[in-house]
């Protein structure tokens, strides 16, 4: 096991998991998707409303590498809800065209009356937005 | 450089009783989809039928293979 406290980069991700309800990495930023799977997801979370943290692991390589030791899942993007690895593009697009992942942003939605924290990218080293 | 019917070959061989149809998106050699049905995948998550075809191939998923998109499912 990897000691968090020698890593921080792996703890800044856990946190940002943690702390967001519904959380994206990805390659390049919403606003400026630098992929075309990040951003087909990106389109899917806005055509549903959803209110979002996005992760740009672009910046540092290290960030796709802890991402994908945590999440045991290698490509990009990667969507958390609630804390859990729901998937990458093709499980989202999936999901979207047979209503379940509305129905699972929609529960989330309701569960969380309070606004999602957003995560501190100064102390996270990872680059943070909410769309 | 990995290929289509490489990569179809390593799934089918990894996976009893898998079918795999892959077909290379960009005919670039690095951006593939695969459509793969398989028994072993009864009973698992989405996320857990990718993973056991992500894991075939490793590191090799977002370095000599850019992207491998996946469509599972359980006959």
């Amino acid at each position: 096991m990897t000691d968090q406290h020698d890593n921080p980069i792996r703890q800044a991700i856990t946190d940002a998991i943690a702390e967001n309800e519904v959380i994206l990495f990805m390659k390049g930023s919403p606003e400026a998707p630098a992929c075309g799977f990040s951003a087909r997801t990106v389109g899917i979370l806005q055509s549903l409303d959803t209110r979002f943290a996005a992760v740009d692991v672009l910046p540092d390589p290290r960030i796709r590498q802890e991402l994908s030791e945590l999440s045991q899942w290698p490509t990009i993007p990667q969507l958390f809800v609630g804390g859990e690895l729901v998937g990458g593009c093709d499980i989202v697009t999936e999901m979207f065209e047979t209503g379940e992942l509305a129905e699972l942003l929609g529960a989330e939605q309701q569960a969380d009356v309070s606004d999602p924290a957003v995560a501190d990218g100064a102390t996270l080293q990872i680059e943070n937005r909410l769309s | 450089m990995p290929d289509a019917a490489s990569i179809k070959a390593r799934i089918e061989a990894a996976i009893p009783g898998a079918k795999a149809d892959v077909d290379d998106w960009t005919g670039g050699g690095d951006h593939f989809r695969a459509t793969v049905v398989a028994e072993a995948f009864t009973g698992l998550s989405r996320i857990q039928q990718h993973r056991l075809v992500y894991e075939i191939f490793g590191q090799e998923i977002g370095g000599p293979i850019h992207a491998l998109s996946l469509t599972t499912i359980s006959p």
